[in-house]
């Protein structure tokens, strides 16, 4: 084929091949030193991530078809009794929320009796997780709302059961959030027996938080719940993070060994919540 | 001359896309690490088979795509896989004789070379270390190529006799 185009007398050369090669690694270069301070070239990023975007929804459609499929030919019977469940379950969380909202009031009261700033209801929004990898080598995921419905970077998105990561990078019509499980992810909890406040790390397994900075004498133990503190400005404060499981103490190292599960099933969502805090608090994420 | 030009285009960017596709495709947890770098392997095809229409400015354009959708930094991709299409483009003359086992060999060695950029970039750039299964997709890669060599093939020889 190549030798019927009949330009390729000799095939071996390729005009300026080194040239065009040497300018493209320069620029990936410029490229990758402008955006290492971030920010830089989000412009772009996005931009091309639009043009991402289609491939994104293609590979997402068939789990989606999947899960309408299966939605549509569910027999009458197992809607009954999901109804039967629901109900129950609804009752059940009314029936709490009746408590909470007396408990609002009392605290909105105390803490006017205190003087201080009385805690705001936070905003959320439901977010579907789309069906696609980001990167292996990162904990992450893709929601499908981006910054045209107002999500912005650092923002906080949990779960029916707890906290599950920060938005990362803001497309058009996408995120991309980071899980607290990942390695490089940090996050200032407290616990919640005691107010006792710490950093959970990420370690890079979906079903495990490390708590590295608690000295031996630290009052905490197993089945202890970690809720975070809002100290990093990131995250609104009181949401659940993880139960502790295992704390071990070795006299001679300064640091106790403590891990902890996190409450949110994070390799299992599919539907998500991002949180607009009232306060827009400081810009600054803890990653 | 021009419309047959476009038509032998647009197959190869249908790869191209695939390519993507089986990239961000969900797998899961415990196979995830070993997924072959997909459109390195194509890049590597086509820089082989067509270096005067795919080669270097292609790669660079699917390494940014790869950035953007894998949110690494913008660049990093970009230059691992424009290196892999120069050197290929440089030995494609060799690489179309070599015997099964010497291309596999080489394949090898131009996806390590792939891994050992982004990885180099990494840790120059001080993204975290990965895990020593970081190197599993240059081996799946080797052991997929010679079926994805024969698909690839297929699509070429088809797209022209359809031109």
């Amino acid at each position: 084929m190549v030798a019927s185009r009949g330009n390729n007398s000799n095939p071996a050369r390729i005009p300026a091949l080194g040239l065009r090669v040497l300018a493209l690694i320069l620029i990936s270069i410029l490229l990758m030193y402008l955006d290492h301070r971030r920010n830089h070239l989000d412009g772009i990023r996005r931009g091309i991530g639009a043009a991402v975007y289609p491939v994104q929804v293609v590979v997402d459609a068939p789990v989606r078809m999947w899960k309408w499929l299966r939605q549509s030919t569910t027999s009458r019977n197992e809607l009954e009794l999901e109804l039967g469940r629901l109900r129950a379950e609804r009752l059940l969380t009314n029936a709490r929320l009746q408590r909470l909202t007396a408990l609002e009031a009392e605290n909105a009261r105390l803490r006017a009796l205190l003087d201080a700033r009385t805690t705001v209801r936070d905003e959320v929004r439901v977010a579907e997780i789309m069906a696609v990898d980001a990167n292996p080598y990162e904990h992450n995921l893709i929601i499908d709302i981006g910054s045209t419905d107002g999500v912005y970077d650092g923002q906080a998105i949990v779960d029916a059961n707890g906290v599950v990561g920060q938005v990362i990078r803001t497309g058009i019509m996408t995120a991309q959030a980071v899980l607290i499980s990942d390695a490089d992810h940090a996050l200032p909890v407290e616990v919640n027996r005691n107010g006792l406040r710490t950093i959970a790390v990420g370690t890079g397994e979906i079903d495990r938080l490390d708590l590295p900075f608690l000295p031996n004498n630290a009052d905490i133990r197993a089945g202890d719940l970690l809720v975070t503190s809002g100290l990093g400005g990131a995250f609104p404060s009181g949401y659940p993070v993880a139960v502790v499981n295992s704390v071990t103490r070795i006299p001679q190292e300064p640091f106790a060994d403590v891990t902890a599960t996190p409450s949110a099933a994070l390799d299992q969502v599919r539907e998500v919540m991002l949180i607009w805090s009232a306060p827009p608090a400081s810009e600054e994420t803890d990653e | 001359m021009s419309r047959d030009r476009d038509s032998r285009r647009l197959p190869v960017i249908v790869t191209f896309v695939v390519g993507l596709m089986l990239t961000v495709m969900p797998l899961p947890e415990t196979v995830e690490a070993f997924r072959p770098d997909w459109l390195a392997l194509v890049v590597i095809f086509w820089a082989m088979q067509l270096p005067r229409t795919w080669s270097v400015g292609t790669a660079w354009f699917i390494g940014i795509i790869l950035d953007v959708s894998y949110g690494t930094l913008l660049g990093q991709h970009a230059l691992a896989l424009c290196v892999v299409a120069f050197a290929t483009v440089r030995s494609h003359l060799l690489m179309r004789v070599f015997p099964l086992s010497q291309l596999s060999a080489t394949i090898f060695a131009l996806l390590a070379l792939y891994q050992f950029i982004l990885f180099w970039v990494n840790g120059v750039a001080g993204v975290s270390a990965p895990a020593v299964t970081y190197w599993a997709p240059v081996i799946t890669g080797t052991l997929i190529w010679p079926f994805l060599y024969m698909f690839l093939s297929g699509v070429r020889y088809r797209s022209r006799s359809g031109a």
